[in-house]
């Protein structure tokens, strides 16, 4: 048997290799690390025709030997041969590793290590180092697949200074690594799914209209294949067609079945089969695999485990993408054709023809394989989040190929926490004006100040635009906000507000973007019904939104999308390119750096929670943790975007181009040492926090910035990341390090070698668990790829039915009355944001620290007291219990911890209004106000003078402002402020009395319609109310009571003039027109009335009123 | 009081062209008794203004100044008493006030042979007492009382309301116990924009979270609420928040489009506030 398997390997090895190169023949020779990326080639090679669900999952495999690691430990040695031979054995202990949560790697690679030793012994003989080293000559010098020539030579010779922390290691690197090309590429019509497209591709030389052309999606990164041929690749690379038509047409003269999978073996990058939404029209039928079909089990048993073990020990770039992989097959839609190919199968084992042998060509094989992969990594699998685990659990597949997995995922379904929801995707909001740092004072001048001010009203506008129309179709960025930006960012320049608007940028980019998914809801998962609750009946977009899932099929992207700015991250990459401003970059580069060193060195975790108080701890600090990696996550992301901006090229340069760039580049600093802060996070055990946002910095790299020393060095710690093991590191800690790195190798910029040339070392990890499965999808939202991938085998299984469509569980409508109070919450939880939104931070803070130091106080009381005395009655209860019967302890124990968690919830709830000592608190309320009052004081009595001083002058200078209107005494200030007592505010506002004098005025000066008359009496009554609005202060102001005087004034002098000439009655009005005024101005009297009666004309009137009488009455402020 | 676009374009078409008169204001109360009448006028205002504003520069050219001038020397020839500057003004369609303005301007530049300041100019009209000729100052006197759109006395009135519905609004915030920062005080912290008022605390108005207030005695018809959006809300909105306008008389009901955004629009004190509960109490 194992000569079997054996000689079945090594067939599939010898298919591979043999047309290229004969001289490869030595099994012994191949080891494992040259194994690994042949083998992920191999299965995707063998099942790219099943394969019809979802994008082709091309695993950034180099061919060849990048690198040679000249120390590696003897675990990593191990060859092929040895592996097979081992194999049947290493089994058994493979199914009871990693229990707990120990490392993902330590017992595979014991089992690897075991089997490194078996081959020594069993094999020839021939020591490791001997035999690396051959393997080595001789696989250097096979161009392999023949893929197109690498990037450049890896240049990593002078990493014996490397890795910093203990290890040297030197790599050579002689072979050209080739980029497997998939044999199947995405076909046009699925354009998001090209996992190799990459925005670093961007044409910088291109004009920026011609840049946003592309629209606003990610793809305005111009995306280019980096499998395109160019001049120096396409030789090797139409080599490689060559070969994969010849494959093609082997299979199909070997499966001779007219009606089976035709793919034109004239145009492999054509199929004529499609993978997109839309199924295959052939395919509707979902094939049941049938356990009972499965042919070939030992090879593929054997196939399983050896990959199982790569996985598990890290040696995969993305175990993610392998778990796609897997998934994949166990997904895969077999066709009719596929089963009749069936019996052909059977009866071709008989001749042997092993070579030949497809062994994923039936949907029984894949789904065999996929499910012995999915049990070997059960533990990863079992992380997944819930619904993910549910779609597993009811697979049919899985029942039927083994029992005891779907019994395990049942179970795992069950117990599973980790229900991933949508973050409510929060709106807009806007960055409060501080006066600590907005304020005048921060600026060097009013101009500056002044243009600051219109800055923020203009980059908001621009935003509000951007979020208005951005969706539209047609609308671009460059065109509409192009020359806006720019003429802004001149302002900018001209007042050296640089750094003031830097700042508002950053702070309007953490707060909009601080939902991960950034608006847009990426892997979509269906939201929860609190959810929509919450979004409440008013939210139509977002219900639209909802109802286009309903109509839109989803399409699966695979779990390697490029990186990319979704949502409002999007305005903010525009707006950098637009603004094209080499100052603002600057300022902006400087205001990321300094925020993301304050985030990594938060201190997040305290360590004081010996006693156990970590229940309450433990939630917050997984809040905070979040919080600061998702914001150290997205600036970085912005950094690394700034960073590399101006290398940025289209397509891969050349090597000569290269080797200059390197050169040029290696004799400047980095702007942020990220090296010297990943080594100290790994130092300070740290790394879960740091390399998740150093990754998101990398991600963006140029094509040169990998081969730079410095960046190289960051890889290389980051790679040794990956393969360290680490028993203390929370098994989700590692895996998000592990899925952010895996993703971080796919990123078409950097070099595939990279994966392939590490080395091991151990290194601390974080062993909190920080990590959880929220966190971990909303870093990696691309892990929400599998599970659509299994949602969409149901949704496609049984039905007649092409596309991947999304599955909705319709719910039942709430009745209204809940959904009130629910809103009435999240009102409540709103409005307590909106409290500090323009608040200073330091208020924040400091209700933060009370809270949590309050509340860790109360827990610690509670131990104290309650707990400890719940405890001892438990105590007793139990004793009782026990002598009572026999019965089980198990349940005995839980009876009674049931019965005391009844009491001791109630208890709480009391002790939450007690435990709170009323006393400590008040008195403590009384010592910081005693403080404050304390601290007030002090500076106040040292201050006090210059304070009033410097109030004062600013009053005068304000006053000086306004043209005449002298300065007010105390008095009239007293006055003016005071009604009469018991004064009910009911008087008519002066603006009534000036607006109706105002019309006695007009028909007073003329010119007077028919039969208009001033009717005394209603003049006089209009009196009464002017004096009662006299009275009362509360209305008035300045203006008013000037006006109101002048007024008067002018209607007494009008009206005097009638006085001569008509009745008496109206003397009377004019007496008690002027009355108010002159009760506080008596010893005018004789004045007014003496120019009263010798007055011809208003004009002189009014020069003697307007002089003497106004003046002096405005003085006072009033009467 | 709030009003659909098309009962606005009724009332607007209605004020197409009409003189600034009180006559015509009482025309506009007959034909729409149902609307308040600070509302009217707060609209006709509006209109008047738009009209002028349209109209401004060609009565501004200095043929227009010059033969205006001559018609009023002629007219007071003639008969000093009579109102010739405001019937001038009516005749050509244009503002009393402004109409005086304009002849003023002209007046001083003959005497004083030089352009005189625009601060003289306002204090005349402010109080034609300042004039030296006497005929002059009647004349605009009676054109500046007349004008119920523009001059000083208008202008007065304005400032008047809005001060008086600040001082109410501010006695609603007391009495519903909201505590809030007044504009003085928020200029005496540096800010660079600042609202009526700005809330300490936070409150839901109608479901919707609002930081500050603003307060605008007049009608908010489309054009002066872009202005006052552009000027004002937006950028309120940049430094604080979402926040509330009051249009104390009225607003064209379909400008409140903004709410989901954080503009909100009412025209009174709204009653559906709620406040930030303790968090004890909730519970």
């Amino acid at each position: 048997m194992k000569q079997n398997v054996h000689a079945i390997i090594f067939m599939l090895l010898r298919r591979k290799l043999l047309p290229v190169c004969a001289a490869s023949t030595e099994q012994k020779t191949l080891f494992l690390k040259d194994f690994v990326p042949f083998l992920l080639n191999f299965l995707r090679e063998q099942t790219s025709q099943i394969l019809t669900n979802g994008p082709s999952t091309p695993a950034k495999t180099p061919n060849s030997k990048a690198h040679r690691s000249q120390r590696t430990g003897p675990e990593r040695r191990a060859s092929l041969g040895s592996f097979l031979a081992a194999a049947p054995e290493a089994l058994p202990a493979r199914r009871g590793r990693r229990k707990g949560s120990s490392s993902v790697s330590a017992s595979g690679r014991q089992v690897v290590r075991d089997l490194g030793r078996s081959l020594a012994e069993e094999e020839d003989g021939k020591n490791e180092s001997a035999s690396w080293s051959g393997g080595r000559r001789k696989r250097s010098e096979v161009p392999l697949v023949a893929a197109r020539s690498p990037p450049s030579q890896l240049n990593l010779n002078n990493l014996e200074e490397f890795p910093p922390m203990g290890t040297a290691s030197g790599w050579t690197n002689k072979s050209k690594p080739s980029r497997r090309i998939n044999p199947t590429p995405v076909s046009a019509e699925r354009p998001l799914s090209k996992p190799k497209m990459c925005f670093t591709s961007t044409p910088v030389s291109q004009s920026p209209a011609a840049r946003f052309s592309a629209g606003s999606s990610s793809e305005a990164f111009t995306t280019v294949q980096e499998g395109s041929p160019t001049s120096v690749i396409s030789s090797s690379l139409q080599e490689e067609r060559e070969m994969l038509k010849k494959e093609r047409c082997k299979l199909l003269h070997q499966t001779s079945s007219p009606a089976g999978i035709s793919p034109d073996p004239g145009t492999p990058t054509k199929p004529t089969y499609t993978r997109s939404a839309s199924l295959p029209s052939e395919s509707h039928l979902v094939t049941c695999a049938d356990p009972a079909k499965v042919s070939c089990k030992k090879q593929l048993e054997c196939l399983a485990q050896l990959y199982s073990s790569c996985i598990a020990e890290n040696l995969v770039p993305n175990i993610f993408l392998e778990v796609f992989f897997v998934l994949q097959l166990l997904t895969s839609k077999g066709t009719s054709a596929s089963e009749e190919e069936e019996s052909d199968l059977e009866v071709s084992e008989g001749c042997k023809d092993v070579s030949r042998r497809q062994h994923f060509r039936s949907v029984h094989n894949c789904v065999y394989f996929a499910v012995q992969v999915l049990d070997y990594q059960y533990e990863i699998i079992s992380h997944l989040e819930k619904g993910t685990l549910k779609f597993l659990a009811e697979n049919e597949r899985i029942a039927t190929f083994s029992p005891t997995l779907h019994e395990r995922l049942k179970q795992a379904y069950e117990s599973s926490t980790a229900k991933v929801s949508l973050l409510l995707p929060c709106s807009v909001q806007s960055v409060s004006f501080q006066p600590e740092t907005d304020n005048r004072s921060n600026f060097p001048s009013d101009r500056a100040f002044h243009i600051f001010k219109k800055q923020r009203d203009i980059f908001y506008e621009l935003l509000r635009e951007w979020e208005d129309n951005h969706e539209k179709p047609g609308w671009d960025f460059e065109r509409v906000l192009g020359s806006k930006i720019r003429a802004m960012m001149a302002h900018l320049s001209a007042t050296c507000n640089h750094s003031h608007f830097a700042r508002l940028f950053q702070k309007q980019l953490t707060q909009m973007c601080k939902d991960p998914i950034g608006g847009g809801a990426s892997w979509g998962d269906t939201p929860d019904q609190d959810v929509l609750n919450m979004l409440g009946p008013d939210n139509l977009s977002r219900l639209k939104r909802l109802q286009e899932r309903f109509v839109v099929p989803q399409s699966i992207r695979g779990p390697c999308p490029p990186p990319s700015f979704p949502g409002c991250q999007q305005f903010f990459r525009d707006f950098i390119l637009s603004a094209g401003s080499y100052q603002f970059n600057q300022h902006l580069v400087d205001s990321l750096c300094l925020k993301i060193l304050e985030l990594d060195g938060l201190t997040l975790v305290e360590h004081e929670h010996s006693d156990g108080e970590t229940d309450m701890d433990e939630q917050d600090e997984k809040k905070r943790f979040t919080v600061v990696l998702l914001s150290l996550r997205l600036l970085a992301k912005f950094l690394g975007f700034l960073v590399f901006l101006p290398y940025r090229t289209v397509e891969q340069p050349t090597r000569d181009l290269q080797d200059t760039a390197v050169a040029l580049r290696n004799q400047t600093l980095p702007v942020l040492d990220i090296l010297k802060l990943l080594r100290r996070s790994i130092r300070n055990q740290r790394s879960v926090l740091t390399i998740p946002w150093i990754v998101e910095f990398l991600s963006l790299v140029d094509h040169i910035a990998p081969f730079l020393d410095y960046y190289r060095k960051v890889f290389c710690l980051l790679l040794l990341m990956v393969l360290s093991e680490d028993k203390e590191m929370s098994f989700l800690n590692k895996l998000l390090i592990l899925a952010v790195l895996g993703w971080l190798f796919q990123v078409p910029s950097v070099p595939e070698e990279l994966f392939f040339a590490t080395d091991v070392r151990q290194e601390g990890l974080d062993s909190v668990p920080l990590v959880d499965q929220q966190l971990l999808y909303t870093c990696c939202p691309y892990l929400g790829e599998l599970r659509k991938l299994l949602a969409s085998f149901v949704a496609g299984s049984g039905v007649k039915n092409g596309g991947f469509i999304r599955k909705i569980t319709p719910t039942a409508a709430e009745s209204l009355a809940p959904k009130t109070s629910i809103t009435q919450r999240k009102l409540q939880v709103e409005l307590e944001q909106a409290f500090f939104h323009n608040q200073p931070p330091s208020l924040r803070r400091t209700v933060e620290f009370v809270a949590e130091r309050v509340g860790s106080n109360c827990v610690k009381h509670i131990k104290a007291t309650l707990v400890a005395e719940l405890v001892q009655r438990a105590e007793v209860m139990l004793q009782d219990k026990v002598k009572e019967e026999d019965a089980n302890h198990d349940k005995l124990l839980e009876e009674v911890c049931a019965h005391l968690y009844d009491e001791g919830a109630q208890a709480l709830i009391k002790a939450s209004y007690h435990l709170l000592p009323a006393k400590v608190l008040s008195s403590a309320e009384d010592i910081a106000v005693e403080l404050a009052t304390e601290k007030a004081c002090g500076w106040l009595s040292a201050n006090i003078a210059a304070l009033i001083k410097r109030e004062v002058k600013a009053t005068f200078n304000r006053m000086l402002k306004v043209p005449g209107l002298p300065l007010p005494n105390e008095d009239a200030v007293e006055l003016r402020r005071d009604c009469s007592p018991g004064c009910l505010h009911h008087a008519p506002f002066p603006s009534q009395i000036i607006n109706e004098i105002k019309d006695v005025l007009c028909i007073a000066v003329g010119p007077r319609d028919e039969g208009e008359v001033i009717d005394p009496g209603w003049l006089e009554c209009l009196l009464g109310r002017l004096s009662q609005t006299l009275r009362c202060r509360k209305f008035m102001c300045p203006t008013s009571e000037q006006q109101l005087a002048k007024c008067t004034v002018e209607l007494a002098s009008l009206l005097g003039k009638s006085v001569m000439k008509n009745c008496l009655r109206l003397k009377c009005v004019v007496n008690v027109l002027l009355n108010p005024w002159l009760q506080r101005l008596s010893y005018l009297e004789p004045v007014i009335f003496g120019s009263l009666g010798a007055t011809e004309s208003v004009g002189f009137f009014l020069v003697k009123f307007g002089w003497l009488f106004l003046f002096p009455c405005t003085f006072s402020g009033g009467y | 009081m709030k009003l659909t676009k098309a009962q606005y374009d009724e009332i607007a078409q209605f004020l197409g062209h009409v003189q600034p008169t009180r006559q015509s204001l009482r025309k506009l109360k007959e034909k729409f008794p149902s609307q308040s009448q600070s509302t009217l006028l707060s609209i006709f205002s509006q209109e008047y203004q738009k009209q002028i504003k349209r109209t401004h520069a060609k009565h501004h050219t200095a043929e227009a100044v010059e033969s205006y001038y001559q018609r009023y020397l002629n007219g007071v020839m003639k008969n000093a008493t009579a109102p010739v500057l405001l019937e001038l003004a009516n005749e050509v369609d244009f503002a009393p006030s402004l109409m005086a303005r304009i002849v003023l301007e002209r007046f001083l530049q003959e005497q004083e042979q030089a352009i005189p300041s625009k601060t003289l100019i306002n204090s005349m009209l402010r109080d034609p007492s300042q004039i030296p000729d006497g005929v002059l100052a009647n004349q605009i006197y009676q054109c500046t009382v007349n004008d119920c759109c523009y001059g000083p006395l208008v202008d007065c009135i304005k400032h008047a309301i809005g001060h008086e519905h600040e001082v109410l609004l501010r006695e609603m915030l007391l009495e519903k116990n909201l505590s809030f920062i007044a504009e003085d005080q928020l200029r005496a912290k540096g800010y660079d924009k600042t609202p009526d008022f700005i809330l300490e605390v936070p409150v839901a108005v109608e479901g919707h979270i609002i930081h500050w207030i603003e307060s605008k005695a007049s009608f908010g018809d489309e054009s002066s609420h872009q202005a006052y959006l552009q000027d004002q809300f937006w950028s309120y909105w940049n430094r604080f928040g979402p926040g509330l306008v009051i249009y104390w008389y009225g607003f064209i009901e379909e400008l409140d489009c903004h709410r989901e955004r954080g503009i909100l629009l009412k025209d009174c004190f709204p009653t559906d506030i709620v406040t930030l509960r303790h968090s004890m109490a909730q519970r």
